[in-house]
C-alpha cells in the first residue's frame, strides 16, 4: 500500500504532464470540433442539395469509421501522401474532425427541433437569415443541444486515451510508460482513473445545472 | 396600398389559390371569411411571402414584387416588403427565450438599427397600448394566450407597418381570452389603420371591418360593404355558408 502510494507520487510530475496534454486535446478538440461542426450544420440546412449533400457525406464517413482508424490514417497515412504531422496536432485535427460529426448531427438536430413559427416570426419583422440564427433560432437550440454535447465532450475525453498509440504522451501514454518501467500495472488503473475525473467534473457541472428550478414545471 | 394581381399558388400539383385579385386601400379595414381549406389563409400568407406564390404580382405601398422571378433573387425585396408588412400569427410565436418588451423591441433595434433607449421607450408605450404596462420583464410562458396575442401584436406596431395582417388571431385562445384581443384590434382600426383580417368570428368581422371578403375553393366568391354583405349575400355559395355560421352560433 504504502509502495504504491509512494509510486503515485514519484509519478506525478510525469503524470501531470500527461494530463496537460489529454486537457488540451479535449478542450481542443472540442473548440475545433464545435465550430467545424456548425459549419457542417449549417451546411446540412442549406437549401442548396449538393452542400447539404457534402455535409452528409462527411458525417457518414467520420461517424462510420473507427476514431482509432481515423487517428492512424493522419498520424501514418498522409506522410505517405507528404504530410507530416507531428503527434499533437495529428491527434487533434484527428478529435477536431471526428467531434465535428457528431456536433454537426447534435446541431442540425437542435435547430430542426425549433418550430417554423420561429422563423417566420422573425421573418415577418424583416430579419435576414443569419440575423433568425443567431437572434431567435440559435439561443433555443443551444438549450436543446447542450446535454447531448455534453455527452460527446464525457466521449471526446476518454476517447483521447486513443492518442497513445500515435506517440502522443497524454496520461494514458504515460501510464503506459511508466507500467513498462515499474511492472506496477495497477498503476494504469490510477490513472485511468485521472482520466475518469474530467468526465465526472464535467458531469457534476451538468447536473448542478439541470438542477436549475423550474426546468420540470415548464 | 396593397394591389394584387392574378395571384396563384398550387400546392404539389394541388390549386390552392387561383387567380386572386384584390386591392386594399389606404385606412380599410378587409376581413376574409371563408369554409377551412378555401386558401384564406394561405392568401394572407402570400402577402408577405411566407408562402410564396406560384404566379401573379403584389405590390405594398411602393414595393412590388412579380413572383413569377424565383424569390430568392429577389429577396432584400421582400424583406423590405416585410418590414412594411405587419404579421400576426395565428399562435402568436413569440420568441419565448425574450421577454414581453424584448419581443416587442427585437424588430426595430436588429432590423432598423434603432438605438436601444429609443426602443425601449417604443416598446413600453406598445405594450401600454395593447393594455400591457408592468408586463414589460415577463416571458411569453408566464403570460397567458391572449396577453402573449397582444404582445406580438405590439411586435408588429413597432415596425410601424403600413399594414397590418391578422392570420386567424383569436383561433387558438381560449373562449375567454377572445375578447380581449378583438378589443385590442378594434382599437386599431378605429385609428383608420390598413388591416387585412383572416378570422372566423364573424360577428368582429361585421362591426369591425369595411369591407368583407369572401373565400372558397381558392378564388374570391364574393366581396362587399361588411354590413351589407351579412345581411345580403348575393352568391349561393356565401349565403350556404353564412347559414351554417349562424346556426352554429
Amino acid at each position: 500500500m504504502e509502495e504504491a502510494f509512494q509510486l503515485a507520487l514519484d509519478s506525478a510530475p510525469f503524470l501531470l504532464k500527461g494530463a496537460y496534454y489529454t486537457v488540451v486535446l479535449s478542450l481542443g478538440g472540442m473548440f475545433f470540433g464545435l465550430l467545424l461542426g456548425f459549419g457542417l450544420a449549417l451546411m446540412r440546412l442549406s437549401r442548396f442539395k449538393s452542400v447539404s449533400w457534402l455535409a452528409r457525406i462527411y458525417v457518414s464517413f467520420f461517424r462510420g469509421t473507427p476514431l482509432l482508424v481515423q487517428l492512424f490514417v493522419i498520424y501514418y497515412g498522409l506522410p505517405q501522401l507528404g504530410m507530416e504531422l507531428d503527434p499533437l496536432p495529428a491527434a487533434l485535427i484527428g478529435f477536431s474532425l471526428n467531434m465535428a460529426a457528431y456536433a454537426c448531427e447534435i446541431l442540425r438536430a437542435a435547430i430542426g427541433s425549433i418550430e417554423r413559427g420561429q422563423w417566420e416570426a422573425a421573418a415577418s419583422i424583416g430579419m435576414t437569415r443569419a440575423q433568425t440564427l443567431r437572434r431567435a433560432i440559435l439561443p433555443q437550440a443551444m438549450r436543446t443541444a447542450l446535454p447531448p454535447l455534453g455527452n460527446s465532450f464525457i466521449s471526446l475525453v476518454k476517447d483521447t486515451a486513443l492518442a497513445a498509440t500515435i506517440q502522443v504522451p497524454e496520461l494514458f501514454r504515460q501510464a503506459q510508460l511508466i507500467t513498462a518501467r515499474t511492472f506496477e500495472v495497477f498503476t494504469m488503473y490510477l490513472l485511468d482513473s485521472g482520466h475518469g475525473a474530467f468526465a465526472l467534473a464535467e458531469q457534476v457541472g451538468r447536473a448542478g445545472q439541470s438542477a436549475r428550478p423550474g426546468v420540470l414545471t415548464r | 396600398m396593397i394591389v394584387v394581381e392574378k395571384l396563384t399558388k398550387q400546392f404539389k400539383g394541388q390549386v390552392v389559390l387561383n387567380g386572386i385579385d384584390l386591392e386594399v386601400k389606404e385606412g380599410e379595414v378587409v376581413a376574409i371569411i371563408g369554409p377551412s381549406g378555401s386558401g384564406k389563409t394561405t392568401f394572407l400568407r402570400c402577402l408577405n411571402f411566407l408562402e410564396e406564390p406560384t404566379s401573379g404580382r403584389i405590390k405594398v405601398g411602393d414595393i412590388e414584387i412579380d413572383t413569377s422571378r424565383p424569390l430568392n433573387q429577389q429577396q432584400s425585396l421582400v424583406r423590405n416588403l416585410r418590414q412594411h408588412v405587419g404579421f400576426v400569427f395565428q399562435n402568436f410565436n413569440l420568441f419565448p427565450h425574450r421577454t414581453a418588451l424584448e419581443n416587442v423591441i427585437e424588430g426595430p433595434i436588429v432590423v432598423k438599427k434603432m438605438p436601444r433607449d429609443q426602443a425601449v421607450a417604443l416598446g413600453k408605450k406598445l405594450l401600454t397600448k395593447v393594455g400591457l404596462a408592468g408586463k414589460e420583464d415577463a416571458y411569453p410562458r408566464r403570460l397567458s394566450g391572449g396577453q402573449q396575442q397582444r404582445v406580438a401584436i405590439a411586435r408588429a406596431l413597432a415596425m410601424e407597418p403600413e399594414v397590418i395582417l391578422f392570420d386567424e388571431p383569436t383561433s387558438a385562445l381560449d373562449p375567454e381570452l377572445v375578447g380581449e384581443v378583438l378589443a385590442t384590434i378594434r382599437g386599431l382600426a378605429e385609428e383608420n389603420r390598413t388591416m387585412v383580417i383572416v378570422t372566423h368570428e364573424m360577428g368582429f368581422a361585421r362591426d369591425v371591418a369595411n369591407r368583407v371578403v369572401f373565400f372558397d375553393k381558392g378564388v374570391i366568391v364574393e366581396q362587399g360593404e361588411a354590413k351589407a354583405l351579412f345581411a345580403d349575400p348575393k352568391e349561393e355559395r356565401t349565403k350556404q355558408f353564412l347559414s351554417k355560421f349562424l346556426n352554429h352560433a
